[in-house]
């Protein structure tokens, strides 16, 4: 998928992963800068008004949550794509609940990297296999009693979004999902989209302790 | 006439109460009353407690009758007014040291009880329970600093008044005075000249029990690296020219390596998502195939479950031998007594109808042994899209 008008940035503390990520993605995205520390981004990025952000989710000085906290604070347009080597729950759940509208993990191959930031440049959200089953984890079962949601539809996942977060952890591309349940690609990023601001704003207990255990409430 | 059960100290009031057919809090009353007055209820319940039956029939003075597992203001109360009334009685016998004695004693004994109690655990978690009935957020532990704080505060100010007391009563607080400034003054030019050096020590303390932590951190995490990372850069190194035994390489050691970081002690091992784990890891490292694993849920490895988990082994071994894909997903989902797991490759599959006799894998292995334990296999393949393999299970 070629969109060279998608202007994105790159935030990674290892230089040599960044170069990588660099060589990738030249002449498929237009790669607006590049930095390697928390500050230096947020400033950078400020200035040069990317569309997508690609950011590492572990880095010294408050990681990829504290750029996308600080950004998002000035430029709410800008969107995030958090990248890690970690795939532990609290890091993913972290980053999505700073306001990343997605997580992949740098294992991700280079067709599938920039599918994912056309993806999140439009809007939608970005699951990897494993977030989904994060996902379906902290939404199994009935909604904890003790939070007292003001939202109750914020604290369940509806059939269809479970099925489609469970054909992504089976491995499906949005593609095949869309075929498997016969609905349009856009109504599979439509449901996924559902699902991340359900994570994002939902007082699940699974999930508001997952975030306050890193101190992201 | 015998003791009621009702007892703020023996139940002497309520077994009266109970014979006279009123409420327990009259008689209570009266023997408050009889108390304040001179303290003689004090010897009457006294005497009534030894006279008055237990309902068992049982009689005397037994301390371990009285219900101390109460511990409400009420019992406190009652007890207090039992030591009050005491008090009160021997000193109008005359049985009396002197206020300028007895007062200063009780100040500074109630003050040593406060510092000296151990209830703070205790307390902080009845607050904390009652804080949790409160809606709103869930409290997991009340901080117990300003609790401590408080009770040895109170504690000090009392043991100080009952020292002053004593003094002030004594005539001797003058004198007191003068040696407390001196003592102030002396104790407050020491900490002038010895500050400077106290807090260096305490940081250099401080700082040298860091610095042992971190080395004996760094010193671990050195002996970790050097067995794994660095032996697989070194077979890396040679292997240079067989891409996919790289891979595999690579891939192992970032799985040691992550379970090594994250793994936390809250995966047990016999559970269903660790033997898919262990699974995948197996055929990862002998096939040289990718794995993917994803779990939802989890549940106690039953003999069906285990079923599952050899199904699916096999089926991931043959998506790793047999389709050509570079890459195999494994899902698996624990929901209730349901147990599902599915195999997925991208590769060029095949027809499940005209497999060859001699490949026994696909009926022997996945579907015979499914059905065995009350479960079944579902397998769809087409040249385009790979294949999948469903396996589904009810157990318990």
């Amino acid at each position: 998928m070629n969109d060279r008008s998608t202007r994105v940035f790159l935030v990674d503390d290892h230089s040599l992963f960044l170069s990588g990520v660099r060589a990738e993605l030249d002449g498929v995205v237009d790669v607006a800068g590049t930095s390697t520390e928390v500050r230096d981004a947020i400033e950078a990025i400020r200035q040069t008004k990317p569309d997508v952000v690609l950011v590492d989710v572990h880095m010294p000085g408050g990681g990829g949550k504290a750029v996308i906290d600080a950004v998002l604070r000035t430029d709410p347009r800008v969107r995030f794509l958090a990248l890690s080597v970690s795939d532990a729950a609290e890091d993913v759940i972290a980053v999505i609940r700073a306001g990343a509208r997605g997580y992949v993990t740098k294992t991700i191959g280079a067709t599938e990297l920039a599918d994912a930031i056309r993806r999140v440049h439009d809007g939608d959200a970005v699951f990897s296999p494993r977030l989904a089953g994060f996902v379906l984890d902290a939404f199994a079962g009935e909604p904890a009693t003790v939070t007292a949601p003001q939202d109750p539809e914020l604290d369940k996942l509806t059939a269809r979004e479970a099925d489609v977060l469970r054909l992504i952890a089976r491995g499906y591309t949005y593609k095949e999902i869309a075929r498997r349940l016969q609905i349009s690609v856009k109504t599979v990023e439509t449901h996924v989209s559902a699902v991340l601001r359900k994570l994002q704003l939902s007082t699940r207990h699974e999930l508001t302790r997952w975030a306050s255990d890193r101190g992201v409430v | 006439m015998h003791r009621g059960e009702d007892r703020l100290i023996a139940g002497v009031c309520s077994g009266i109460a109970e014979a006279l057919g009123v409420d327990p809090i009259i008689v209570r009353t009266a023997f408050i009353i009889l108390t304040i007055a001179g303290g003689f209820g004090v010897p009457l319940y006294l005497v009534l407690w030894f006279l008055l039956r237990e309902p068992d029939g049982t009689r005397g003075i037994h301390l371990d009758r009285v219900d101390v597992t109460r511990g409400d203001l009420q019992q406190l109360v009652a007890v207090c007014l039992l030591v009050a009334g005491t008090v009160l009685l021997l000193r109008s016998l005359g049985l009396w040291f002197s206020d300028a004695l007895v007062w200063p004693i009780t100040l500074a004994g109630l003050g040593v009880a406060l510092l000296w109690s151990r209830t703070g655990d205790e307390e902080r978690e009845r607050l904390t329970r009652a804080a949790n009935r409160l809606p709103g957020r869930r409290f997991e532990a009340l901080p117990g600093g300003w609790q401590t704080t408080l009770r040895l505060a109170l504690g000090a100010v009392l043991v100080l008044a009952g020292l002053g007391a004593f003094l002030a009563a004594n005539d001797a607080l003058n004198a007191a005075r003068q040696v407390a400034i001196a003592v102030a003054v002396t104790v407050a030019g020491l900490a002038l000249i010895l500050s400077p050096w106290i807090r260096r020590m305490t940081t250099e303390l401080a700082e040298e029990r860091r610095e042992r932590i971190r080395s004996e951190e760094r010193s671990e995490m050195a002996a970790h690296l050097h067995d794994s990372v660095l032996q697989t850069l070194a077979l890396i190194q040679r292997k240079s020219d067989q891409p996919r035994e790289l891979v595999a390489l690579a891939r192992r050691q970032e799985r040691e390596l992550r379970a090594w970081l994250y793994g936390g002690p809250d995966r047990q091992s016999g559970t269903l998502a660790n033997e898919i784990e262990a699974m995948a890891a197996e055929v990862e490292d002998v096939h040289g195939v990718e794995v993917d694993v994803v779990t939802v849920g989890d549940t106690a490895v039953t003999p069906a479950v285990n079923a599952l988990v050899q199904a699916t082994r096999e089926a991931a071994v043959n998506a790793a031998r047999h389709s050509g894909a570079d890459a195999v997903s494994v899902y698996a989902e624990a929901d209730g007594d349901r147990v599902t797991a599915f195999v997925r490759d991208r590769g060029h599959g095949f027809d499940p109808d005209h497999v060859p006799a001699d490949r026994r894998g696909i009926s022997s292995s996945i579907r015979d042994r499914m059905s065995r334990h009350g479960g079944h296999a579902t397998i769809t393949s087409s040249p385009t899209d790979g294949t999948e393999v469903m396996l589904e299970l009810k157990h318990r």
